[in-house]
Parts: structure tokens; C-alpha cells; sequence
């Protein structure tokens, strides 16, 4: 950890009677790195800063006698080097070295809540914040300098952290100087809000885009040499003092709970102890193998609990006849659509079908939680510890100031895995044994008990006249809800540990329809939800999974345009053209078909024989401001039923580009993962359980499949402001992929994963 | 019953108890200490837990603490360190590899073992050799691009 001490001289810089007050009072001590590994909550206490609440420029920057400078951020790097994004983003407003910028993440004794990492609003959001306070620091700074230096603001320039005038540069003082050590006082315009849309800028304009310097440029993340070195430690290598290891124990029939509990079965381990509250069963012991031998060793007996799941191969089912819980237009309804159907010379329908799908992060969760009488500290791999810091709260019913959660990078992240939970156990662990208790779930509770992505499916209709023009649209996703928990995780009813124990539910709920600028004359979108299968601690409640609901929507509704461009005999991207109406959709789709050397014809290929066959598919999506236009090249082993996706073009526009070589990182990993989730995963289950539960149950890309090439093809829009990257790329794979397979084989393969048995089966 | 183990870990003994089905994995971690390896599954089917036994990669994980004798075992920490890196790690930090980084350990000591026994390898032999690990990020792209360049690099 890096500590700096700062010293600063006790004058005071007061502005009279203006709002630029700078808080003089004993020396101040703020930290750099995102976590007090070992010192808990006492060493932490000396770092917290005056009044850190929204409106507070100090909530945000810092900066430090020697010049360096603290950007503490309410949002966290999931591994897509984020946090340089925002260093990059504060050296620039503030003119000083990005080097000198320290960016401090996920802490909510240094940081306010801007809602974590959610949704790709790192930089669209968290960013747009982190520019707007560093470029109101710059202009307090400079407004200081005035009064130092006896010249006019425009008489001055900045340049590296110092101010200088501009006839002569021997004139000059650094921020250092300026400010070193003292916090901002200063009071930001908050908008009110709290999470993703928190906004406080100040009185300064951000630099125009033309004059960047840092932002746009290809700067490496820090944190890689760490973590190769073994210096780095993940959450699940935090320890505490006087700390226990844990483990939770989950029935083998979901909804069943604990009705006897031999607490002597596991007396011959050191240490051990049963922790039993309602549905809420876990162990301790001083060792982690103790811990997991205790576990397996307790005598419990279960209730008798009446299996709560149709048979996997009825899910769809379920979904297409239960009536919806809830129901909503999405989208912009045009036109009447029922008419059109009604006058429509052809008419061309299709369903789709998406199973649940695990997170099934590459470690299970884990959390080191410390329940003391008057303080809670918890350590959390979660995307959200502000939330998770709620969620303790009431979940022990002590005051949020009593509690500090630091994030501590986890074993990879997508949403709302089951970090979360993992807190939540582990606070009500460490509450019934007193003593700091380190949990981390296994395997099977992974891959099992994690919230789900949501099973799905989706009814799309064409009408056509009888030129082929597309007369109406109708587009239609059914499915579980997608959150059954929220992913903010801040009310125990979201949580595992809170619906075990009793507390009344709340179950969200919501869908999704496809995004997009398709101009057809009508054109209606809506979504249904039907109830949960079970609605209390459920291994198939729903939450969000990356890029919540749209691979699965979009599989539907890109696939389905290909489908109509097939059944014009029209070239699919063609087709897409001559309805696409916003002109960032248009360039995107041009630039990758132009990159991928798109060749003009309708779909499938001619000459379909062959065991080994290949085809190319094209699909675009729209994701919050960003479009992401796809071109796949896949290989199809007829006799197998074996894909491999290999080559992508990827053309991305998220709008103004902060950092090139984070981008092209962060799309590769979406095209992956999103090949994955298409080729590959299933969440299975039976009728008791999810039975999904580790590498080879629920089994997702390996190297053999890795594609050859991704291409990717940055639209820059500095102009622009910037909008998401870390989801995006993701949604459009599956169906660039469903349609790559029909142009090689014409199968149109409706229902993910394609996996061998799945591919095989619809080829013969 | 815990019995005592004298540990060959990147070069100097350590002294432990444990149970004698102790998964090594557990002692690297919770013994000694060593935040490297990882837990990922438990049961050989993700690389995390990976280390060198006398120069093998292993699965720590299911390896028990009495299967490993006086074996000497090679943890990442002790494959390289800044001031002199295992060219696989160079490579790593030059292609900027991870996403969240758990899976690092079992790619980079697997590839290891592999480059060293395999000079110049085919992209089918380094993707075949790597077939049994996990990087749930999707960083596939990357860590290919990686260890062909430290195959180049270890001639
Ligand atoms: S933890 Fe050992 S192979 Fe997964
Ligand atoms: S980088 Fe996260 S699992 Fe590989």
C-alpha cells in the first residue's frame, strides 16, 4: 500500500466571500491503493475525508504535496483496464503526467456510490463524473494560482501539474504547491442521484476533444506485472487477524431446509462449528480444509420438500404457456401492425429459444467479513460494494456508517455473480461465531447456486407485400423475469443468506426487446415475464448476467432478419441496409462488411455437400448509445456437429475512443465469451436441482475452439461522448454465428447452445 | 489425524501439519501463506491451482499433501520475478493478457512445462497443450498471442 503524508503549510487560502474555501486543519493522510489489506478498519479510519457525499469536489480528487494525484472512484476495474481509462480521462483535464494520477477504486470509506461496475457505464457515467470534477479541479487550481502569482487567468497556462504564466515561465507554482495535502472544499451542481446516474459537475467546461493529449492513447494497464509476479492479491487471498475459514452448506433438493443439524458429526475437527439460522446453513473451523471437511462431513437431515422444477426439456414450455406475470411495449411502437398483418401478402414467422446460463466465474465467490460490536468491515469481490455495504447493514440491522466494504478484485466478474451472496453469508458467519470469517464457496455452489441468466423465448413476424417490401415488424421475448434478485445487491431479499433466513420477498422483474433503428412502417416490440420456478432461494433465480438479456433477444431478432433477407433470396447485409435508419448503424454495419471483404449474396451458399463446410453471417446490435456490427466465419463438421468460430470482424463505435488498446482487449474478450455462451452453455437441471455444478456439467470454451482471428474495426467519434465497451460485443455473437452456420449448411438452428449434439441433431 | 510434512516450496523447506488427503493446494495456501496458486474447481478441471512438481505441472488441488514427498514444487512466485521474468510472464505483460487475472497461474505454469519441452511449436500444438485449462474472461485471443511470443522468445 502506498501512504502519502502530507505536509502543507497552515495558511490559509480563503476567497472572500466566494465559494473556494480550502479546509485547513491537521495534516491529512489519504491512501492510493484501493484496499487496507491488513489493517482493517483502524487503519482505514485516518483516511477518511471531510463530508464524502456527492456534491463534494474532495469526493472525488485529491492531490498530494508532492504533485500526485488521487481520483477516487465509485466505480471498479473489472479487468478491462478501466481504471486507466479514468486516469487517462483526469490527466487530462487536470494537465498533469497520467503517471502522477493514482485512481482509487471500489472503497466506500474514499468513495461515493456511482453504482459500481454496472451496465458498460464505467466511462459513459463513472468517467463522465471523474472529467467533470478533475476539469473543476483544474479550474480551482488555476483560480488559486490568480491570487499566488498576481496574474490574470488567461494570462496563465498549466502545464504538468504547473501553473505558469505565460510570458514567463520562471513565473510559477505547481498544484503541489497550490494545494498539496489540503482536500477541495468545494461544492459541485449533484443532480441528487446516487449509482450509475450520479452527476455533480462544477463550474468548468471539459477540455475540447481537439486538444487531448492523454485520452485516445494506447496506455498499458499497471496491474498486469502484479499479477504475473504473484504480487497481487485477489480476494481470496485477503487474511485477517484471529480469522476463520467457512463454508455453507445447500440442500441436494432446492427448497429444502434443515430440520436436524448433529453438530457432534463433526467434533473431531478442529475448530469446527455449525452456523444454522432457518434455511441458512454454514460451518467454520480455524483451517480452509477443515472448513471444507466439515461441510462435507456435517450429519444434516433436509426437509421434505416437493421437487420444484419441470423437467429440463419442458422449460420452453413452461415459458410459452404460463400466462405472463407482466407485460410491456418496448421500443417505439410505429403504425398499426395488426392492420398491416392483416393486408400482408407473406408473412414470415419464426421462435427462438435461450436456455439459463451460469456465470460460472472462474473461482467461486469469496468474502472476508468482520462483525464487531460497534464496526462491520467487509472485504468483497462484488462489482457493487456500496450496495454490498447497504445490504450488510440491514441485513445485521446496524448503521451503513458502521459499516466499510472495500472491493478486492475477484475471480472475474459479469454482473451479478455470487459475490454478493458470499458477503451476505459471511456477515451472518462472522455475526454467530464473533470472529472474522473468510468464506469461499465451492464448485458446485459456483456454478450451482449462482443467480442465473434467464431462459427465454422470442416470437418474431414479418409482414410482407407483395414487392417483399417489409410492411410490419413484430417482435415478442417471453421469459423468467431478468432479475429476480437485483444485481445491486443491497436488500437481503436480494441475497441467498436473506431469503434463507426468512425475509419477505420482492422479486423484480422486467424483460427486454431488440435495439435497433430498423425503419419498418410498424412496427411493435413488447416483452412478457412469467413467474419464477421457485421463489425463495432458488439456484435458478435470475439476476444479471453480462449484457443483461440481450445475447438471447438479439440471437432472435438478428437471426430473424437473416431469415427474412433468406427468404427475399437477399443478401443479408443488403437487406439490413435498406431498413437501418440511424447513420452510426449504417457505418458500423458497412465497416465490418467492408473489412470481413463481404461478398454480395443471399444466404445459404450454393453447393451445400461436404462433411467439412463453411459460411459467413452478419449481425448488428444497438447497446445503450453503442452499435457493434459482427461478421462471422464458422466451420461446420457435418458428421460432428463440431463448429468452430473462426474469424470475426468486429466494426465498434462506442463514441468518443479513451483508450485503443483497452478497447480492442475488452471486445475480444465479449466475442469470446460470447462464443462461448452460444456454442457451448446450458445451465441443466432436473427436477430437484440445478445440476450444472462444475467444468464438465456445465463446460465453456477451450483453446482447440478459440477462433483464428478477431478483427476489429474502432469508429472513433471524439466528438461524441464515449458510451460502453464492456458488454456490448457480446450480444450480437450468437446470432452472427446461428446465421454463419445457416449460410454454411441451410439449417437454420434456432435454439442455443450449439453444441455438438444440439448441431447434429438439427443437420440430420 | 494431522502428521507432520516437510514442504519443498520454491526452494526453501517448510514444516507443516496437516491431514495426510490434505490437498496440496491447501497448504500452499492457507499453511504458507502463498497467494499463488488458486482454487478454481477443486477437481483437476480448470488449471487454477497449477504448480510444477520437480518441473511437471501439476493439479495442487487434487494432488494430496503425502503424494508430494521431498518432491520440489515451483509456484509461480518462484517460475520468475521482475528483475529476472520467465519470458512467458514478459509476454504476458507485453501482450497485456488478463481480464481479471484468477486464471493466470494455471496458463503460465502449464506453458511453461510445455516451452520448455517443446521448441517452436505449431499453433495446433500450443492449442492442443492447453486445451484443459479455463480463462472464463475469454481471454483466449491473448494468451495464444502470449506464448507464441515467448515460444519466439525461448527460441
Ligand atoms: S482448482 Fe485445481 S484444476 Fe481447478
Ligand atoms: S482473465 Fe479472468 S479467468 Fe482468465
Amino acid at each position: 500500500m502506498t501512504r502519502i503524508e502530507t505536509n502543507f503549510s497552515r495558511r490559509a487560502l480563503l476567497k472572500a466571500g466566494g465559494a473556494l474555501v480550502i479546509s485547513v486543519g491537521a495534516p491529512v493522510t489519504f491512501d492510493l491503493a484501493h484496499a487496507d489489506e491488513a489493517g482493517g478498519a483502524a487503519a482505514m479510519s485516518a483516511t477518511v475525508k471531510p463530508a464524502l457525499t456527492p456534491d463534494q469536489l474532495s469526493s472525488y480528487i485529491a492531490v498530494a504535496a508532492d504533485g500526485t494525484v488521487a481520483a477516487y472512484f465509485g466505480k471498479m476495474d473489472m479487468g478491462h483496464g478501466i481504471a486507466v481509462a479514468i486516469g487517462q480521462m483526469v490527466a487530462e483535464e487536470l494537465d498533469v503526467p497520467f503517471r502522477s494520477v493514482k485512481v482509487v477504486m471500489g472503497d466506500t470509506a474514499t468513495s461515493v456510490n456511482q453504482g459500481g461496475a454496472s451496465g458498460s457505464t464505467g466511462i459513459q457515467e463513472g468517467g463522465k463524473q471523474l472529467r467533470a470534477a478533475a476539469a473543476e479541479a483544474r479550474r480551482v487550481l488555476v483560480e488559486m494560482a490568480v491570487d499566488r502569482l498576481g496574474l490574470p487567468a488567461d494570462q496563465l497556462q498549466v502545464a504538468d501539474g504547473v501553473v505558469s504564466a505565460k510570458e514567463n515561465a520562471a513565473k510559477k507554482v505547481s498544484y503541489g504547491e497550490l494545494i498539496g495535502g489540503r482536500y477541495f472544499n468545494v461544492q459541485l451542481a449533484w443532480n441528487g442521484k446516487i449509482g450509475n446516474p450520479l452527476y455533480a459537475p462544477g463550474k468548468a467546461k471539459p477540455k475540447d476533444p481537439k486538444d487531448y493529449r492523454v485520452v485516445g492513447q494506447p496506455i498499458k494497464r499497471e496491474d498486469v506485472a502484479p499479477r504475473v509476479f504473484a504480487q497481487f492479491d485477489f480476494i481470496t487471498d485477503i487474511k485477517v487477524p484471529g480469522m476463520v475459514h467457512g463454508r455453507m452448506i445447500r440442500p441436494k433438493v432446492a427448497g429444502a431446509v434443515p430440520v436436524n443439524v448433529d453438530e457432534s458429526s463433526i467434533e473431531d475437527i478442529p475448530g469446527a462449528k455449525v452456523v444454522w439460522n432457518q434455511g441458512f446453513l454454514g460451518v467454520v473451523a480455524d483451517k480452509e480444509w477443515d472448513a471444507i471437511k466439515a461441510s462435507r462431513q456435517l450429519k444434516v437431515e433436509w426437509s421434505d420438500a416437493k421437487p420444484p422444477f419441470p423437467a429440463q426439456a419442458a422449460i420452453y414450455d413452461y415459458i410459452r404457456n404460463t400466462p405472463p406475470r407482466k407485460k410491456e411495449a418496448g421500443g417505439k411502437t410505429v403504425g398499426d401492425v395488426e392492420a398491416a398483418f392483416k393486408n400482408a401478402a407473406r408473412v414470415i414467422e419464426a421462435e427462438y429459444e435461450w436456455p439459463f446460463q451460469s456465470h460460472a466465474s472462474m473461482g467461486p465467490a469469496c468474502a472476508v467479513v468482520d462483525v464487531k460490536d460497534d464496526q462491520v468491515t467487509i472485504w468483497t469481490g462484488s462489482q457493487k460494494p456500496h450496495y454490498t455495504r447497504d445490504g450488510v447493514a440491514a441485513l445485521l440491522g446496524v448503521p451503513v456508517d458502521k459499516v466499510h466494504a472495500m472491493w478486492v478484485p475477484g475471480p472475474g466478474s459479469y454482473g451479478r455473480n455470487d459475490a454478493g451472496d458470499a458477503a451476505m453469508d459471511a456477515a451472518l458467519l462472522s455475526k454467530s461465531v464473533g470472529k472474522p470469517v473468510r468464506l469461499q464457496y465451492m464448485r458446485d455452489q459456483a456454478t450451482g447456486w449462482d443467480p442465473k441468466g434467464p431462459a427465454s423465448i422470442h416470437r418474431a413476424r414479418a409482414a410482407l407485400d407483395a414487392s417483399g417490401k417489409v410492411i410490419a415488424y413484430e417482435f415478442m421475448s417471453k421469459g423468467l423475469p431478468r432479475v429476480d434478485v437485483n444485481s445491486n445487491e443491497s436488500k437481503p431479499y436480494d441475497t441467498l443468506a436473506g431469503q434463507l433466513i426468512g425475509v419477505p420477498l420482492k422479486s423484480g422483474d422486467g424483460f427486454a426487446v431488440p435495439q435497433e433503428s430498423y425503419g419498418f412502417e410498424n412496427k411493435y416490440t413488447y416483452w412478457e415475464t412469467v413467474p419464477p420456478l421457485l421463489d425463495r432461494g432458488s439456484p435458478l433465480r435470475t439476476s444479471h448476467l453480462r449484457d443483461p438479456v440481450g445475447p438471447q433477444i438479439h440471437f432472435a431478432s438478428e437471426s430473424f432478419m437473416d431469415e427474412v433477407a433468406a427468404a427475399l433470396n437477399m443478401d443479408s447485409v443488403a437487406f439490413r441496409l435498406q431498413y437501418v435508419r440511424d447513420p452510426r448503424d449504417i457505418a458500423v454495419i458497412k465497416a465490418a462488411a467492408e473489412k470481413a471483404g463481404w461478398q454480395t449474396r443471399p444466404s445459404p451458399r450454393k453447393n451445400l455437400t461436404g462433411t467439412k463446410v463453411s459460411g459467413r453471417g452478419f449481425a448488428y446490435v444497438q447497446r445503450g448509445l453503442t452499435r457493434v456490427a459482427i461478421v462471422a466465419e464458422v466451420d461446420v463438421d457435418r458428421l460432428s456437429g463440431k463448429i468452430w468460430a473462426r474469424k470475426f470482424t468486429v466494426a465498434h463505435d462506442c463514441g468518443q475512443i479513451i483508450n485503443p488498446d483497452g478497447l480492442r482487449h475488452a471486445i475480444e474478450g465479449n466475442v469470446v465469451q460470447g462464443i462461448s455462451r452460444t456454442l457451448w452453455e446450458e445451465v441443466k437441471f432436473d427436477n430437484k436441482n440445478v445440476t450444472s455444478i462444475d467444468c464438465l456439467t456445465y463446460p465453456i470454451l477451450d483453446t482447440t475452439e478459440t477462433p483464428e482471428t478477431i478483427e476489429t474495426v474502432l469508429i472513433d467519434h471524439p466528438e461524441i461522448e464515449p458510451s460502453g465497451a464492456g458488454e456490448p460485443a457480446t450480444r450480437p455473437v450468437a446470432a452472427a454465428i446461428a446465421n454463419a452456420v445457416f449460410d454454411a449448411t441451410g439449417v437454420r438452428i434456432r435454439r442455443v447452445p450449439f453444441s455438438p449434439d444440439n448441431v447434429k441433431s438439427a443437420l440430420s | 489425524m494431522k502428521q507432520s510434512y516437510s514442504l519443498n516450496v520454491n526452494g526453501t523447506v517448510h514444516k507443516i501439519e496437516a491431514d495426510e488427503d490434505m490437498p496440496l493446494l491447501y497448504a500452499l495456501r492457507d499453511d504458507l501463506g502463498l497467494n499463488n496458486p488458486h482454487f478454481g474447481c477443486g477437481l483437476a478441471q480448470c488449471g487454477a491451482c497449477t504448480v510444477h512438481l520437480d518441473g511437471r505441472p501439476i493439479r495442487s488441488c487434487i494432488t494430496t499433501i503425502s503424494d508430494v514427498g521431498d518432491g520440489r514444487v515451483v509456484t509461480l512466485a518462484g517460475l520468475g520475478t521482475p528483475e529476472r521474468p520467465h519470458p512467458l510472464q514478459t509476454a504476458y505483460i507485453e501482450e497485456q493478457v488478463p481480464q481479471c487475472g484468477y486464471c493466470i497461474n494455471g496458463w503460465i505454469m502449464t506453458a511453461a512445462a510445455f516451452l520448455r519441452d517443446n521448441k517452436k511449436p505449431s499453433d495446433e500444438q500450443i492449442r492442443s497443450a492447453l486445451e484443459g485449462l479455463k480463462c472464463r474472461c475469454g481471454t483466449h485471443m491473448s494468451i495464444l498471442r502470449a506464448v507464441k511470443r515467448a515460444a519466439a522468445m525461448m527460441g
